[in-house]
């Protein structure tokens, strides 16, 4: 990377950092629907210590797969709005890395905060303390592989009517085998079970997301700006 | 050198122009003309490679843009309808980002330099969300007076909401652009006093 | 030379629809046939299942369904593919008229799915891994003709439908993959729809006499969709308007 494009690449990241620390709601409202959504299962379907703690797991990461495509919306459409997006298209970077950078802030504002909460969440519903780490490894490892391969969604449905409930059609069926792998990985934790091959199984993923979800996002900005 | 060869463009289920062609040397400033819904803003857009056409290409010294790619877009500013600046940024804020986008090497000083030059002086602090319509119109502006070695500008509409004295500035900095042997594409409905040794006259919409 | 011209003079939309209209019935009426002998192998020739008696025929659909559910993703993402690629538009309407006769077929997977599952477990539905694998390929499926739908420029339509079946086809063996973990993982149980009987021979000629059948409808059936899409998006061509039905 020349200087250039890195200096392109970090102006990004701070810009959007800079832009959500200026409107801070953003940053606690999906922190907020998370917290609120993982405690409405003990509301639905009751406060049993060992049914919860055997849908811990689950719930925690169904909650964050959710709070992730609910913050997906923030991603592109402000920029859309303004005509940034157009500015940052011509910019003579590399897209996929300007979108990678833009990925990168959108974790650190919407996925690291869920990252940092779900074991408090996880003692809530009784889960052992080891099994508080894993959790927080496999969010570690699948909140941004959840904010890659939402950004696709997000850059194909820019500007569409029905948006939000239309990107949650697209994202969450590709959501599926990080869910898997990363509740997964929590549940072999909690038996007993070796979590390496869920974790590695997460880790890969996040790598292809990495390397191949920017291009196909630049993709879909090109096209969404036709 | 800028040259469009057999443009087409479709918009929906509308044929906006066909066959549309021009060349332009270095120092051309070239006046697209034509009522709303003619195609202009698709032309600009066409040039700077946001939109494909429907037929035919543009090329830069000779080569494709879109083969050309970012080494295109390095030489170029474009300027569209909206004024592409982030309300809860300051003007210093959001040219700072633009140029860094581009490339470029930006310093504050530069940045209020060119802010001033467009009459922003003492606003350059303030989140552009507190600035009037015009005021935002000229924040958007400022990044031409950056741009130095800059090969084409495509500006759309850039006199709108701006008052006497931001006219002339901006006049001036076209002015001066094409001076320095760039290219400037624009519309525009007012009537442009630019000295330009070069001028051609597009008409759309005939 | 002459030969490859002549076929690539079919895509264009003008002539690639007199085309389809005059080969889709041959199409419809091989399925026909092939549906009446697969059936006929399904009922009467394949021998009853020693653990599962009768009801374990329904295999005879769902598979044939199932695979061809898979396929058809996998067709229609290919000529979104081309259209991406080669900026042509009747491989992007292909890959539009493909989509719903896929996501039929998903359909139909997962309904004989849940026909054989009462019967045979008790239950209308089962987590195993090629009916969840297959929900999930139904939600792909509905993913993209809800986004082609929400999309007014046709090729703006056309190019996002692409980029998703695209991705969406690179997902679907990682989906297959982690959704066959999962059950591996929780089921252990011996209800398994992937475990099917042992393939007798004539199990699975039959089965492969469904797929061809279904094959052929869903040919018949592209090509038909396929039509009505070229009309609507070419209405305002001279063509269009000089066909006998439309120049009223």
């Amino acid at each position: 990377m020349s200087r250039g494009t890195l200096g392109a690449f970090t102006c990004m990241v701070r810009r959007d950092l800079l832009l959500a620390l200026r409107r801070r709601s953003e940053i606690v409202n999906t922190l907020v629907f998370f917290v609120i959504v993982v405690s409405l299962f003990p509301l639905g379907v009751g406060a049993e210590p060992a049914l919860l703690r055997a849908i811990a797991p689950g719930v925690v990461w169904v909650a964050a797969l959710l709070a992730s495509m609910l913050a997906l919306q923030r991603l592109f459409a402000g920029d859309h709005a303004d005509g940034t997006l157009e500015q940052i298209v011509l910019a003579p970077q590399p897209l996929g890395l300007m979108v990678g950078a833009k990925v990168l802030a959108h974790w650190l504002i919407a996925g690291l905060p869920l990252v940092l909460i779900a074991p408090l969440l996880g003692l809530q519903f009784g889960l052992p303390a080891a099994s508080l780490g894993i959790l927080a490894a496999s969010l570690a490892l699948g909140t941004p592989a959840l904010g890659f391969i939402g950004a696709i969604g997000a850059a194909l449905t820019l500007g569409l009517r029905g948006g939000g409930v239309l990107v949650s059609l697209l994202v969450l069926p590709l959501y599926i085998p990080v869910l898997i792998f990363g509740a997964g990985a929590v549940e072999a934790g909690a038996s007993g079970l070796a979590v390496g091959a869920h974790l590695s199984l997460l880790g890969a993923f996040l790598v292809v997301a990495l390397f191949f979800a920017p291009w196909a996002t630049a993709a879909a900005l090109r096209i969404a700006l036709e | 050198m800028l040259e469009a060869i057999g443009l087409a463009c479709v918009r929906g289920e509308r044929r906006l122009f066909r066959d549309l062609a021009f060349s332009l040397a270095p120092g051309t400033l070239l006046q697209v003309h034509g009522p709303n819904g003619s195609g202009k803003t698709s032309l600009l857009r066409i040039l700077a490679g946001v939109l494909a056409p429907a037929a035919g290409e543009v090329r830069w010294s000779g080569r494709r843009i879109g083969a050309l790619g970012d080494e295109y877009r390095r030489q170029l500013a474009y300027v569209g309808h909206q004024n592409a600046i982030k309300d809860d940024l300051s003007g210093v804020e959001n040219l700072m980002v633009s140029e860094r986008l581009a490339g470029a090497d930006a310093t504050v000083a530069l940045a209020r330099a060119a802010l001033a030059r467009l009459g922003l002086k003492g606003f350059e602090d303030v989140p552009t969300r507190a600035l009037s319509q015009g005021q935002k119109r000229r924040a958007a502006l400022a990044r031409l007076a950056f741009r130095r070695a800059c090969g084409l500008w495509v500006l759309d509409e850039p006199f709108v909401a701006l008052d006497a004295t931001a006219v002339r500035e901006v006049q001036a900095l076209v002015g001066d652009q094409l001076a320095a042997g760039g290219m400037v594409v624009l519309t525009t409905h007012q009537d442009v006093a630019i000295r330009a040794p070069l001028q051609q006259d597009l008409r759309l919409g005939t | 030379m002459t030969t490859r011209s002549n076929w690539f003079k079919y895509a264009a939309p003008n002539a690639f629809y007199p085309l389809a209209g005059a080969t889709a019935p041959w199409f419809f009426a091989a399925a026909a046939v092939l549906a009446l002998a697969g059936l006929y192998i399904a009922f009467f020739v394949a021998p009853t299942d020693a653990q599962q008696g009768e009801a374990y025929r329904i295999i005879f659909i769902h598979v044939p369904a199932a695979w061809m559910s898979m396929f058809i993703y996998v067709v229609m993402a290919f000529w979104a593919g081309v259209g991406l690629a080669f900026n042509t538009r009747l491989s992007s309407m292909l890959a539009s008229a493909l989509a719903p006769t896929g996501a039929l077929m998903t359909l139909i997977a997962l309904w004989t799915g849940a026909l054989w599952g009462k019967p045979t477990w008790g239950t209308w539905w089962v987590w195993d891994a090629r009916l969840t694998s297959e929900l999930i390929l139904l939600f792909l499926y509905i993913g993209f003709i809800a986004l082609q739908a929400a999309i007014d420029e046709p090729r703006r339509a056309d190019r996002a439908g692409a980029v998703l079946a695209l991705v969406g086809v690179v997902n679907v063996p990682i989906i297959y993959f982690s959704v066959q973990w999962w059950n591996t993982l929780h089921q252990g149980a011996s209800v398994s729809m992937t475990r099917s009987p042992s393939m007798a021979a004539t199990m699975l000629v039959g089965m492969l006499v469904m797929v061809f059948a279904f094959w052929m409808y869903s040919i018949g059936a592209a090509l038909t969709r396929v039509r009505a899409i070229i009309l609507e998006r070419e209405r305002l061509t001279d063509w269009v308007q000089e066909l006998p039905r439309v120049a009223q």
